[in-house]
């Protein structure tokens, strides 16, 4: 188990939550756990990405080389496109499909496609509309993390936990909320990968 | 057994309890403010109670800090890079008078500058003053090196500067907690004839300090942030702070056979690397930050067997990643798809309903009617107010710039001459400032965009904001009448344009505070009405 995730967005979209719920998951399986976040000023509605690193070995760096990550996991498309260089030959990139237009020259939707297609089967998902039928768009980061989930090495009942431990606190609507839109993410994930 | 998913940061601010501080003082920064809030919101239950609150810049936390280790106790004082420059008058002398109660200095570098003005590099400051300067690697060895700087300081007697970067203090990894220590108990001494820097005192405490210096390399090479890690090539690798890390894991990916020798705690331990260097034919020198150990091993004449960020084996600036470290040993992996052309840049902005927004609509339009439009400002969210679509400011140099420059340029003849600075950022530095504008009678505008906070860090406690600030301002002797406050909403657009007009008209100092809440920060307290801001 040595697994190497680049989390990207736009600040405020609540990346650092996704990371959270994969760190408790990891650690509660006694892995190692190394997770590198953006803080400050790109905050602001600037690009931000995490790197997490989980692995039953040491880890050295908390940065992943280029070339060498599992999985891209964006809740923004423009955004899953900048770290194309980290992805590993038989990467994935799993990304939410609803843009956030903050800044001049964002490209035409087809032409961002257009370039995830050239990865080995990306995963997209209309991450708002899912999280809008879970209950409220805020949980659009659970329905990608359920999208990605089957590409963590970490099994759905786990990050679901992992979703339980972190959101406990906010009470068992929010729980129950986050895990059905966790789900909702797996499920259209799933169904993606047997359709290609 | 006591395990946490603790940021770098966080791992200094908990090791630093366990250590049995009383205080910590400091001003927020990034990447150093994680260790101070980490500290305000775990410390409840410690006894007597830590203080913790916000200071109003890096020289009064530094002061502070060393008020408490005089008295006996353990005090941690935390920064940016930069915000060592403004303490560095308090750090370097206390490297003279030494220290009773533990002194660490956690100072938090920024290569690459994510999110600063420079990437200056805090191991020459270390130097600079001569004290210990330790740099770990690691989450866990933050908490374990802060835990035993404070007996390096305290049997040393001198302060200790703990160096890290921004990689390591926001990246997270599991830290293991030890039991907590008691803190000290009141002890002052009296002795003035060591904390008072008159020129006969302070000689002989210089010369004390000079007479450290082979116990502090003593300590460099027994510590265990000094190591060797064997291997068979000929071409070794000097890991100094977390570029460690990074040449372990080329080591890895590669199946790379060289030696290392890892630093974390200096000076040098000389013998260490004389050995070291025995060894090998080459020595690549991996420094996170500037080349500093690299200058000093190649020493004058170049020292062809030495590699490193100054003969382009590595880059000469930012941080190092694995990849450069590869390199270097020409070796390296096959990139993932390039980025695709329609990618471009997503700059930070101003927050949509920013009231920093709106004051700069308003100075945009007032600025128009004249022909010198310069507009002097400083550091803060509204710094971002030199991106389109505002383009509103046109400089930012160091905390409280925007005062003396405006008032430099007025002296030089450069009319109108405006300045705009945030609350926190006019106690931190601005104030001084404004009482030389008012003894010179310089035509200056200050505007002191009042957001009730220190924004850009994450909404930390402001050392004065409201009425406080014009109260500042009168005392300092800016006249009453020019003395202006607005409120940034659209709404009040015109009446906005009207006093920043009249008042950038107005051929002496004025000060026109706009005074709205940051929209973040009130989200925040709707959120968590019982945080203490």
């Amino acid at each position: 188990m040595h697994l190497n995730i680049i989390l990207a967005g736009v600040g405020g979209q609540g990346i650092l939550t996704i990371a959270s719920v994969i760190n408790h998951a990891a650690i509660q399986k006694g892995l190692h756990v190394r997770q590198a976040e953006v803080h400050g000023m790109s905050q602001r509605g600037g690009a931000v990405q995490s790197h997490l690193r989980i692995s039953a070995r040491k880890i050295y760096s908390d940065l992943i080389s280029r070339g060498t990550s599992h999985l891209i996991l964006s809740v923004e498309p423009l955004e899953a496109l900048r770290y194309l260089p980290y992805l590993s030959p038989k990467g994935k990139v799993v990304t939410a499909t609803d843009p956030i237009v903050n800044m001049p020259g964002y490209p035409d939707l087809e032409a961002i496609f257009a370039e995830l297609h050239r990865t080995d089967k990306p995963v997209l998902v209309s991450a708002a509309e899912h999280a809008r039928q879970a209950g409220n768009i805020r949980t659009s980061n659970m329905v990608m993390l359920g999208a990605a989930a089957p590409y963590t090495g970490i099994t759905p009942a786990d990050l679901e936990s992992g979703i339980e431990k972190l959101f406990v606190r906010k009470g068992a609507d929010i729980v129950e909320m986050n895990i059905r839109a966790f789900r909702k993410g797996l499920e259209l994930s799933k169904h993606q990968a047997s359709d290609t | 057994m006591n395990k946490r998913l603790l940021l770098g940061a966080e791992a200094i601010a908990l090791g630093a309890l366990d250590a049995g501080i009383s205080g910590v003082y400091a001003y927020p920064g990034t990447p150093s403010t994680e260790i101070t809030e980490y500290i305000q919101q775990n410390s409840a239950d410690r006894q007597p109670p830590v203080r913790s609150a916000w200071s109003a810049n890096e020289k009064t936390a530094y002061e502070a800090a060393l008020g408490m280790a005089y008295a006996g106790k353990r005090s941690l004082v935390c920064m940016k890079h930069v915000g060592l420059n403004v303490a560095a008058d308090a750090f370097i002398n206390s490297a003279i008078t030494g220290v009773n109660g533990g002194l660490v200095l956690a100072v938090a570098d920024d290569p690459s500058m994510h999110s600063s003005q420079n990437e200056q590099d805090s191991r020459v400051y270390g130097k600079f003053a001569m004290v210990p300067v330790i740099e770990p690697a690691s989450q866990q060895e933050l908490y374990d090196a802060t835990r035993e700087a404070f007996d390096m300081s305290e049997s040393l007697g001198l302060p200790v500067l703990l160096r890290l970067t921004t990689r390591l203090s926001h990246s997270r990894a599991v830290v293991e907690s030890a039991p907590e220590r008691a803190q000290n108990r009141l002890h002052a001494l009296c002795e003035p004839e060591r904390y008072v820097l008159m020129p006969q005192n302070a000689r002989r405490q210089y010369e004390h300090l000079v007479s450290l210096q082979p116990r502090l390399e003593e300590f460099s090479e027994h510590s265990g942030l000094n190591t060797l890690v064997p291997g068979n090539g000929k071409s070794g690798v000097i890991a100094f702070g977390i570029a460690f890390n990074y040449v372990m894991e080329a080591r890895e990916i590669f199946e790379l056979d060289c030696p290392v020798l890892r630093i974390g705690c200096y000076p040098l331990p000389r013998k260490k690397v004389e050995a070291f260097f025995a060894g090998c034919d080459s020595v690549l020198v991996a420094e996170e930050g500037y080349p500093v150990y690299e200058e000093l091993l190649r020493g004058f004449f170049g020292g062809k067997q030495i590699r490193g960020r100054l003969d382009g084996a590595l880059p000469r600036t930012g941080e190092l990643d694995t990849d450069h470290i590869a390199r270097a040993f020409g070796r390296h992996l096959d990139h993932g798809l390039p980025i695709p052309g329609i990618v471009s840049n997503r700059p930070p902005e101003l927050c949509k309903g920013c009231g920093h927004r709106d004051l700069y609509e308003a100075l945009n339009i007032v600025m128009g009617s004249y022909d010198q439009k310069h507009v002097f400002s400083d550091i803060g969210c509204y710094t971002l107010g030199a991106l389109p679509p505002f383009n509103a400011i046109h400089t930012c140099v160091d905390m409280g710039a925007s005062v003396t420059m405006a008032k430099g340029a007025a002296d030089a003849g450069l009319l109108p001459a405006v300045a705009v600075i945030g609350d926190s950022t006019f106690t931190h530095s601005g104030m001084t400032g404004l009482l030389d504008a008012v003894n010179d009678r310089s035509p200056v505008t200050i505007i002191i965009s009042d957001n009730d906070t220190v924004a850009m860090t994450g909404g930390q406690s402001s050392s004065a904001t409201g009425s406080r600030l014009i109260e500042i301002c009168l005392g300092i002797g800016v006249e009453k009448e020019h003395i202006r406050t607005i409120v940034p909403l659209k709404s009040h657009l015109d009446e906005n344009i009207t006093v920043l007009g009249e008042e950038i008209a107005y051929e002496g100092v004025s000060v026109v505070i706009a005074q709205r809440e940051c929209i973040e920060n009130a989200a925040r307290k709707k959120r968590n009405p019982a945080a203490n801001h």
